[in-house]
């Protein structure tokens, strides 16, 4: 007998009797009276810069006017003055000078702070890792209350890399002391706007 | 129980030597803890939550079979690889197959308990393979040649101080330098260069889902994906255990998972991989190394639904106490010592005796094991199966045989209060464990029953 | 009510006064004390250290004197909590059984079954209550600071009948003290530590007292004390209660 058969076998013969899963409607998730106030509060105490109030030329002067170190800003807006959409033969491995990563995210979630964006969105998955600091775009009526909520939405959705991003990467590793920037991003800014 | 030396008795002594460096762990630790309180007192469901993720997981154990073929062909179906190791050699063999196979010597590693617990860096260093380990805190207690002491803050026994020394040595950053900023942006270029030039990216699991054959990994710094997403080969490795049924279920687990590891509301990065990159390969590793034996365990299998938050580690008032070293595993703390002795109950007999019983662990965590009632039964199980030390099993027979018959009882007691009142050295001396760093109980001249028999008894009979 | 004491082999001991206390306190509230002369031990500490086994012969000397009584008190929580859950005796299970159900520590006998409101109690000192694990936390007898569930505590709610005395908030309410059993001597290190560690958070906060359910905890926390030189003492919390001073 392979190990396939040989694990598989075992975890047959010793699992116990089914038990039944839980339904999840059951469980009293929290809900927010003004879901987007505390989205943007959780997004903040987590290190982020939440920002509301720019339409597409002062996101284009925010960035520029920011971020000056490197000078390659790639997004996935189209119409996003200086920042240009990433060309499909570039490799990867080159883009260890991307200062700027400019994202539309699919939604929020305002129990955590967290945006969803799948690889539909982001091209290359690496991009929003690799960039010195992050923008992202966020409708505030895709917003929902919690995670539970979060997964409805996502359903079924086909993707074939999918992610929650809660803030700038960060670590504590060092004597639990807070540093903003581990191996990703140092800073990220998120836009509340609808018309984008 | 193995050599002195290596029991977490007297490994924790050896900790205990440094006692303001224990208060500092201790604080640390407890900060953590203080910090997962908060973040579950943001949720009203807390509790709730904490039974609908136990009770997922009872589910998920019980179907295990099913899961684990269901996950399977969809994960073959998304374009992965799955390979089965039923022992932590054959995981570290296939690991060094699929080096082999693509004729690379170098690579990136991210968090994987399971890594750990298997031995993999050491047998992969064995075979001429040099293995960076990408998260912050993994890689200093690499640089510092040590294994890591918690599961979710691996250099959590390590001062700034020290760490500024490892990097001035290894990264060559400026002597004397301890600043955690600094240090870290010293870490990002060392460990950038090595993202955008190894090929193979190792990365562990925090959640395999049935339903979809996709897999989810959970990181701050970004460097699971850093690797997996700049890698042509990327090598997944699970234990069995990680699956839950539906992608539905990944929301109770993440609501979970960093309110109880870090008191986070949820970690920066949660990334779910269905599929590779066009032209990378996705390789997934099922390992079950003492999981199905774990699983036919009724009384312990309930620690297979563990999810590696280590809240249990924060709260144990003895781990903070003693460091993740002195439990001489890869999973240190209450959890470790329910899980080490499946493995191997002689070398880790010391380990579910590494505790008070106070229960704080099973409190905390968030998918409701009852690890203080496995210590107990670990304790029952180890001395049936010959592992107590001689010297207690001879205690504790004398001792079950005393009070089993009241009047030895009675005259016992007696006898052991006259001689600590009338020869103290006998018992205040060096070889009494007690006495060391405490006062014993002055005895008394009556016992209560002698109270009793004098003022009571007489209205009672 | 009549109610048959059950005091730990350690009380009987080395702690007269606690079973004093308790059978004071417990008359003074109107129950008829019977005390089974020839007690000895729950058989805990072969339990705890994994000698479950070993206790065959306490546990049935254990049924052979309580399973005439409807009401066992004990002062200590650890010893109640042990009974409570390993009380085994084959062949005898049904009985075993019942005095399980049978089996209240003192102060959740006091809060639960006979509802004290009101008591003659007396303690002009500043106190600080050591919140032991077993107690708390395997017979609830106050909420646990790991849950998200609404506080209450059964020790606290009697001390506060009590006239004069000021209870002490701590930093850590409900640390482990680290007695442990036979923790306490084959983890000695780490026992004293966590020792040492709840008398600093006691001290910090300048009690007179310390007080507890269980006095085998207080033992502890006493021979810490002592060893330091402090002038701080242990009471437990029958003691407390059935002070009249």
């Amino acid at each position: 007998m392979n190990s396939r058969d040989q694990i598989l076998a075992a975890v047959k013969k010793n699992q116990p009797a089914l038990q039944p899963l839980p339904a999840l409607a059951d469980l009293q998730a929290i809900r927010f009276t003004h879901p987007v106030e505390k989205f943007t509060e959780v997004l903040t105490s987590i290190g982020a810069d939440v920002r509301t109030g720019y339409d597409l030329n002062a996101i284009a002067t925010f960035i520029d006017g920011n971020f000056t170190e490197g000078r390659r800003f790639l997004g996935n807006i189209p119409g996003l003055p200086g920042v240009g959409s990433l060309d499909s033969t570039v490799d990867t491995h080159t883009l260890e000078d991307l200062e700027v990563f400019v994202l539309k995210a699919g939604f929020g979630v305002a129990e955590n702070g967290a945006v969803w964006v799948t690889d539909a969105q982001v091209q290359e998955r690496v991009l929003p890792f690799i960039c010195q600091h992050l923008v992202v775009i966020l409708d505030p009526a895709t917003i929902v209350n919690n995670m539970h909520e979060a997964y409805e939405r996502i359903g079924n959705q086909d993707y074939h890399f999918g992610l929650f991003i809660a803030g700038p990467s960060k670590t504590a590793d060092i004597e639990q002391s807070l540093v903003l920037g581990a191996h990703g991003p140092k800073t990220m800014t998120l836009f509340l706007n609808g018309g984008i | 129980m193995g050599t002195s030396t290596t029991t977490h008795a007297s490994l924790s002594e050896q900790f205990n030597a440094d006692e303001a460096r224990v208060n500092w762990h201790d604080e640390t630790l407890w900060w953590v803890r203080q910090k997962r309180d908060k973040a579950a007192w943001t949720l009203p469901e807390w509790e709730e939550l904490r039974e609908t993720a136990s009770r997922i997981k009872h589910n998920t154990l019980s179907n295990l079979h099913q899961y684990l073929l269901s996950f399977e062909e969809k994960a073959l179906a998304n374009g992965c690889t799955v390979h089965w190791a039923a022992n932590a050699a054959e995981h570290n063999e296939i690991v060094l197959n699929i080096l082999r196979d693509q004729k690379i010597d170098q690579l990136v590693k991210s968090k994987s308990m399971l890594t750990e617990e298997c031995h993999l860096n050491e047998y992969l260093a064995a075979n001429g393979i040099d293995v960076t380990d990408t998260d912050l805190g993994e890689r200093i207690v690499q640089l510092a040649k040590e294994a890591p002491s918690h599961i979710v803050l691996p250099c959590i026994h390590k001062k700034k101080e020290e760490i500024g020394e490892l990097f001035h040595e290894h990264l060559g950053t400026p002597a004397g330098n301890a600043d955690p900023l600094f240090l870290t942006r010293a870490a990002r270029a060392h460990l950038r260069e090595k993202f955008l030039t190894r090929r193979v990216a190792i990365t562990g699991v925090n959640f395999a889902v049935a339903e979809t054959g996709e897999f989810v990994v959970c990181t701050n710094e970004g460097n699971a994906d850093m690797g997996a997403h700049l890698a042509d080969v990327h090598i997944a490795c699970m234990g069995i255990e990680k699956l839950i049924p539906e992608r539905k279920h990944l929301g109770v687990f993440l609501r979970l998972l960093a309110r109880s590891a870090t008191g986070q509301p949820i970690t920066t990065y949660s990334s779910h991989f269905v599929k590779p990159r066009p032209g990378q390969q996705l390789h997934i590793i099922l390992v079950d190394n003492g999981r199905s034996t774990q699983l036919g365990r009724e009384d312990f299998r309930n620690s297979l639904k563990c999810i590696r938050c280590g809240a249990c580690m924060n709260t144990c008032p003895v781990y903070r106490r003693s460091g993740g070293h002195s439990y001489h595993t890869a999973i240190a703390g209450p959890i470790g010592s329910i899980l080490a002795p499946n493995l191997d109950m002689k070398k880790y007999a010391d380990l579910p005796f590494a505790s008070t019983l106070c229960g704080s662990c099973s409190n905390v965590c968030p998918v409701k094991i009852d690890i203080h009632n496995q210590l107990y039964q670990w304790r029952q199980e180890i001395t049936r199966a010959g592992y107590a030390p001689a010297g207690k099993a001879a205690a504790m027979k004398a001792m079950a045989m005393g009070l089993s018959k009241p009047g030895w009882y009675r005259l016992g007691g007696k006898i052991a209060r006259r001689m600590m009142r009338a020869i103290p050295f006998l018992f205040n001396n060096r070889l009494n464990a007690w006495y060391k760093q405490r006062e014993m109980p002055a005895p008394p001249k009556e016992t209560f029953a002698d109270w009793y028999r004098k003022n009571k008894n007489q209205s009672n009979q | 009510m009549t109610v048959a004491l059950f005091i730990p082999c350690y009380i009987d001991q080395f702690y007269p006064n606690v079973g004093i206390a308790t059978l004071q306190l417990l008359e003074k509230l109107g129950c008829e004390i019977v005390f089974p002369p020839n007690q000895t031990c729950c058989g805990q500490p072969m339990a705890n250290a994994g000698f479950e086994h070993l206790a065959t012969n306490c546990n049935q000397l254990f049924l052979k004197n309580f399973s005439a009584y409807e009401y066992i008190v004990c002062p200590s929580g650890s010893c109640t909590l042990h009974i409570k859950d390993h009380l085994h005796v084959e062949g005898d299970n049904e009985k075993a059984n019942q005095v399980r159900n049978r089996v209240y520590e003192l102060t959740e006998f006091l809060t639960d079954v006979l509802q004290v409101e009101k008591l003659n109690a007396r303690f002009p000192h500043r106190v600080g209550l050591h919140q032991s694990c077993h107690g708390q936390r395997g017979l609830h007898l106050s909420q646990m600071t790991e849950l998200v569930a609404p506080p209450y505590s059964k020790p606290v709610q009697l001390l506060k009948m009590v006239q004069g005395l000021e209870l002490a908030d701590l930093n850590r309410k409900d640390e482990c003290c680290g007695f442990g059993g036979t923790f306490c001597v084959t983890e000695e290190a780490v026992s004293v530590k966590m020792g040492k560690d709840r008398v600093a958070d006691h001290l910090q906060q300048q009690v007179e007292f310390i007080t507890g359910a269980d006095m085998s905890c207080l033992m502890h926390l006493e021979g810490i004390l002592r060893r330091g030189g402090q002038r701080v003492q242990v009471k437990h919390i029958a003691e407390i209660l059935n002070a009249s001073n």
